[in-house]
């Protein structure tokens, strides 16, 4: 079992999302982040004032898959969300130990899809 | 003769009408998705900017100036001649500025209103030549025809007291003849867009209820009974119009939402506007009630199977609300209320229905013309839409630099 984070453009989210289904992964978590890697950021004028450099929204998703799910579920995050610009985002995969099912307690893989 | 009673009303209600664009302002900008919520107080905002000084240079000299001809002459450029002496022909108890600065207000949240159609995909710069170019060739010579002195439609007997025609049809069509051709916005079909801030949307809807009074008992440019009578039945259809909406939706969805009684409200303010000042108040609320009907059927029924993306329904609330209230008047007008109006089919005379539907088929197919002509010229020389990337972006941050909420302090 793999835990995969990944940090994409907020624009992207859509397009990923339906890669992801395309691949009937249908279990993800979306959360709003902040951040910056090598991409500095939209300037933002206040009153006249430049700003650039601030932290950026970005969207991370969590997906927790069996190993057979892994390349399929990079494949379409990347595809999703890639445009060649710095600022694509990143994707991280974890070990993961253990997946509880609420509702049941199944645990371990039958409790991940 | 100047009346002190009449002057402190009709500069009331002006202000009450201002306030009307940035009630709009928060009415669209809860609708739209966060991305482009200052983009559209932005256009609502900068439309008070534009067209307060192409008012007064030429804009009220062209609506209001009188002639004959296409639209009002250049006589009145620079508010040459408007002084703060009454002017009869328009309101014999107020200054002619008083008039001129009431006017204004109208002219100002026209154009503005159309942004619901446009919003979330229009480039900025694009919008402001679009605003001007529609402001000068359409609001100004329908207005013109509708109210000015020597105006063809006044002349034929259109009743319209306080702009259902030259306002909400008006805006309604170009609403729709943008919302067409522009396309709809990227990834509609995979995420319909909800609303992004519903307290935004309740807030503009009770400010726009507040300074209808302004729009509709202001329109009798006097402290009077008539005064009295359009804001009697401007609360009434506003509130019929509202439960309306909510009824509808409590049959058919299961559950009345805020969103709809404020859809309902804004319809039936819309509906009335024409019929304040020739109705009585059983029929504001025979045209309240079912002003909802037909603009729940428009935006919930057509627009989809017709399938043009008018994001925040401009036409079908606006256009659909304004027709209703055209021929309402054309039905339930009576010269009871109003002796210098005309009656209505209802109580005799078919054939002000008759002018009435005359004056909606002219604005709406001169309108749409010179719309679909003024939005191609602009698309020819500046591209009227934002790039698709700037799209997925937003607005706020691609044409203004600037963002509505932080997710950190």
């Amino acid at each position: 079992m793999k835990l995969i984070i990944a940090i994409i453009q907020p624009s992207k989210l859509e397009e990923v999302k339906e890669e992801l289904y395309k691949q009937e992964i249908n279990l993800i978590t979306v959360s709003e982040v902040l951040g910056h890697g090598r991409q500095k950021g939209i300037t933002e004028v206040y009153r006249g004032a430049k700003e650039s450099g601030n932290l950026l929204r970005k969207i991370r998703l969590e997906i927790a898959v069996n190993q057979n799910f892994v390349e399929p579920t990079i494949k379409a995050i990347v595809k999703g969300a890639k445009t060649g610009e710095t600022g694509d985002g990143k994707i991280f995969v974890l070990d993961l130990e253990e997946c509880v099912r609420i509702r049941t307690e199944e645990r371990g893989s039958v409790a991940i899809g | 003769m100047i009346n002190s009673g009449d002057t402190a009303w009709v500069l009331m209600s002006a202000a009450l009408v201002l306030l009307m664009t940035p009630a709009l302002a928060f009415f669209y900008g809860g609708m739209v998705r966060r991305k482009n919520v200052l983009s559209v107080l932005m256009q609502c905002f900068i439309v008070m900017c534009v067209l307060s000084l192409h008012w007064v240079l030429i804009g009220y000299s062209l609506s209001f100036a009188p002639a004959k001809g296409f639209w009002g002459g250049l006589q009145w450029f620079g508010l040459n001649g408007v002084g703060l002496e009454p002017y009869a022909d328009y309101a014999g108890t107020i200054p002619h500025q008083a008039f001129m600065i009431y006017q204004c207000m109208f002219a100002i949240i026209t154009p503005a209103l159309i942004i619901g159609a446009f919003a979330e995909r229009m480039k900025f710069s694009s919008f402001l030549v679009f605003t001007l170019l529609w402001a000068t060739l359409v609001y100004n010579p329908l207005c013109h025809w509708v109210w000015g002195v020597g105006g063809w439609l006044r002349n034929l007997g259109a009743l319209d007291f306080a702009g259902g025609t030259v306002v909400h049809i008006n805006a309604g069509i170009a609403a729709l003849v943008t919302a067409i051709i522009l396309g709809k916005r990227v990834n509609l079909d995979k995420n319909i867009p909800t609303p992004h801030n519903m307290p935004l949307v309740v807030l503009g809807t009770g400010l726009l209820w507040f300074g209808w009074f302004g729009f509709n008992a202001g329109s009798a440019l006097a402290a009077n009974g008539l005064a009295v009578n359009a804001f009697v039945v401007t609360n009434t259809a506003a509130a019929a119009a509202g439960l309306s909406w909510a009824l509808i939706e409590w049959m058919r969805n299961g559950k009345p939402t805020i969103f709809g009684v404020c859809s309902g409200a804004v319809a039936g303010l819309v509906a009335i506007t024409p019929a304040a000042g020739f109705v009585s108040v059983i029929p504001a609320i025979i045209i309240g009630l079912l002003v909802s009907v037909f603009c729940f059927a428009a935006v919930t029924i057509i627009k989809p199977k017709l399938g043009y993306d008018d994001s925040l329904d401009a036409f079908g609330v606006h256009c659909i609300g304004g027709i209703w209230g055209a021929l309402a008047t054309g039905l339930f007008a009576s010269k009871l209320v109003n002796p210098a109006g005309s009656d209505g089919l209802f109580f005799g005379n078919p054939k002000q229905l008759l002018i009435q539907l005359t004056t909606v088929l002219v604005t709406i197919i001169y309108t749409l013309i010179v719309t679909l002509i003024i939005y191609k010229l602009v698309d020819l020389f500046m591209g009227v839409r934002v790039k698709k990337d700037e799209e997925l972006i937003g607005l706020d941050l691609t044409q203004h630099h600037e963002r509505a909420y932080t997710v950190l302090e």
